[in-house]
């Protein structure tokens, strides 16, 4: 079960970060064939979800909180331009505000409280003690702008997409663990011209489709999907903007250190109508876990060495997995015996 | 990805109704249960209403309406139906049929007119019941102190729905036009005197957003700064039937309902959100006959090969579908 979150951990230099029984247990295994397919695979996010699953809650609060709220004070420290939001999107920050709030107290309310009258809002956050009245709407009634105010009491990233024509701009966010995209980067583009260097999707038709599907979602009906990648290191910041520090990371996996070094990092997304904007937000929630914890369990051990062979190269090369891509699939085959 | 999400239905109760015009009806929408959550300024709703057509036999209508109410007041919604002249059932439905205290469906706000809030300033056209959608915007520009213009086009007799309330409350920013008195709105002029970058707003009858898309296109206003909402609310015309590919299911479509209506009736779920010819969501392919395309959303080559069965009829007598 969920226990309080306690503990501090890192994500760079002497990387603490571990998982725990429980934590590999409700790991989202992206998985579910052998063959890797390709799809954009959205599904309803119908809550409450299954018990304990990181299904199981609009904002799945789990033991890496503190840690991943701490690492992302750092990374704001660092480079400040991580999170913005322009000017027009302030309503929409306020919509992911209230949605967060009602959320969070509603489904955690040892850790989160609030309480309303009127416009006068009262938040409590005891993970983090955070304890602050504000009047809701009005931004310079919070410490801090409120797309920072709200994203840094969130585990994930996050993004509110504005609607408009027919399509969505990426026009606020606060980005501190992508898998490699940079939010300064993509700031006002549309959706495919974001999408623009994934590979063999555009040919399949399938942003048309996922555009169509998205600008048509509905209020209270969140959606949500899986992605994943691989990370060497349980390292959160693998940004574009701190590719030097990281890049080098690929070149230290050995067939020795395969096991602690490559980590499966998936990213539930979960995409929700914002109801006074009608902007779209997305929590890009980030689970790594390290070789060695998910091949203890023999399916997902047997599973990744099948999907990891038969990986197509293009999406091997977009993933930036070339260099040690053959010694990961070496090393998974000792898992995967009856092939 | 498979189907749309099902679209989830609320039911309302009805608390109040008003007429606000000579043919105007207002409907006060309180939650049965639950709440209403908050909507985005030019949100509508589809209204299911259930009945009998003239023949007595059961029909239901599905019509969008724009909500007309304060965007973040979450104890009702407010619409406005006018009684069309022609009507397919529907206006006149809501108009003699419906009762306080009567319970509707209807489809959780959607949005497909919002306004851009990265705009300057904001130039509001409205012709008749066309006002509804900017009764919504109006309370959100005044609370972000946005700059707009709300230029309000109406014949006295008929329409001019809050046009003396929306004057007391705007001043100097509402300008009104009675046809019925004389007043016309001097479209080029109004256009001339906007500063750069002013987004404009059409909601009204056909002939309306024309004339503005006209003159502006006239003076050189870019296109990409003009929004416009119709709901052409589908129109009658010659029966036809279609056949269904994959159940080989044959649907007859009588003169007066729409393609869409008629699939609904045949308990299929085809995803849609203006049912108007502008979303896109009902899109359906067609696999034999020719169609008569009366919506906005098909480029030509869609047109080949695709139909929007919200509004577009067969040119054939048949249409076989991809369903």
């Amino acid at each position: 079960m969920r226990v309080t979150p306690t503990k501090l951990e890192t994500f760079r230099d002497d990387f603490t970060y571990t998982n725990s029984e429980f934590a590999i247990q409700r790991f989202p295994f992206p998985f579910p064939e052998d063959q890797y397919n390709y799809t954009v695979n959205i599904e309803p996010h119908a809550l409450p979800g299954e018990p304990d699953s990181v299904y199981e809650h609009l904002f799945d609060v789990d033991e890496h909180y503190l840690s991943e709220m701490h690492e992302r004070g750092l990374v704001l420290a660092e480079s400040p331009k991580r999170c913005l939001a322009m000017p027009h999107m302030d309503l929409a920050c306020w919509d992911l505000i209230e949605r967060a709030m009602n959320a969070l107290s509603a489904d955690y309310p040892d850790w989160f409280k609030l309480s309303k009258e009127g416009d006068q809002w009262h938040w409590q956050n005891t993970l983090l003690d955070i304890d602050d009245t504000f009047t809701f709407g009005d931004s310079s009634t919070l410490p801090m702008p409120p797309m920072e105010y709200i994203g840094r009491q969130v585990q994930g990233d996050l993004a509110l997409m504005d609607q408009r024509d027919g399509d969505l701009f990426m026009d606020a966010g606060i980005v501190t663990c992508p898998a490699d995209w940079s939010l300064a980067f993509d700031a006002g583009m549309s959706f495919s011209e974001w999408h623009g260097p994934v590979p063999m999707a555009h040919e399949l038709g399938i942003f048309e489709r996922a555009l169509k599907y998205l600008t048509a979602m509905q209020v209270n009906r969140p959606v949500r999907r899986l992605n994943w990648t691989l990370t060497v290191n349980a390292r959160m910041d693998t940004s574009p903007e701190e590719y030097p520090h990281w890049g080098n990371d690929r070149a230290s996996v050995t067939p020795d250190n395969v096991g602690e070094k490559v980590y499966l990092r998936v990213e539930l997304q979960v995409i929700d109508r914002m109801p006074r904007s009608n902007a779209l937000s997305i929590n890009i929630r980030t689970y790594m876990a390290s070789m060695n914890d998910l091949c203890a369990n023999p399916d997902w051990a047997r599973r990744l060495h099948r999907v990891m062979k038969d990986l197509p190269a293009p999406l091997i090369e977009y993933k930036g997995l070339t260099r040690y891509h053959p010694m990961l699939v070496e090393w998974l085959s000792q898992f995967d015996r009856e092939q | 990805m498979t189907a749309n999400t099902p679209s989830h239905h609320l039911m309302v109760r009805v608390s109040d109704m008003k007429l606000v015009a000579p043919t105007i009806k207002e409907f006060t929408l309180v939650a049965v249960d639950g709440a209403l959550s908050p909507f985005s300024p030019g949100s509508h709703v589809v209204v299911t209403m259930s009945g009998t057509d003239a023949n007595g036999k059961a029909k239901k209508w599905k019509n969008a309406y724009s909500l007309l109410s304060d965007p973040s007041n979450t104890e009702a919604y407010k619409i406005a139906v006018r009684l069309q002249e022609v009507s397919r059932g529907g206006s006149e439905f809501m108009h003699s049929q419906v009762q306080i205290g009567d319970v509707l469906e209807i489809t959780p706000p959607a949005n497909l007119f919002a306004p851009l809030w990265r705009a300057k300033k904001h130039l509001l056209i409205a012709g008749g019941v066309g006002i509804t959608p900017f009764m919504s915007y109006l309370p959100e520009m005044q609370r972000q102190g946005a700059n707009f213009e709300l230029h309000y086009c109406y014949r006295g007799k008929q329409t001019g729905a809050y046009a003396d309330q929306l004057q007391q409350q705007l001043g100097d920013a509402c300008v009104r036009y009675d046809a019925d008195a004389g007043n016309r709105c001097d479209l080029t002029a109004l256009l001339k005197q906007q500063p750069r970058g002013t987004h404009i707003y059409i909601c009204g009858p056909e002939l309306l957003i024309e004339g503005v898309r006209q003159n502006a296109a006239q003076i050189g206003y870019p296109a990409s700064l003009i929004h416009f909402e119709e709901f052409a609310a589908p129109q009658p015309g010659e029966p036809f039937s279609v056949t269904l590919k994959r159940s080989g299911q044959t649907i007859d479509i009588g003169a007066e309902e729409s393609l869409l209506e008629a699939l609904e009736a045949a308990d299929l779920e085809i995803p849609n959100m203006c049912r108007g010819g502008v979303c896109g969501q009902c899109q359906t392919k067609v696999l034999e006959g020719d169609v008569e395309h009366r919506d906005n959303y098909l480029g030509a080559a869609e047109k080949a090969d695709c139909i929007m069965p919200c509004v577009s009829r067969a040119k054939s007598k048949t249409l076989v579908l991809d369903l």
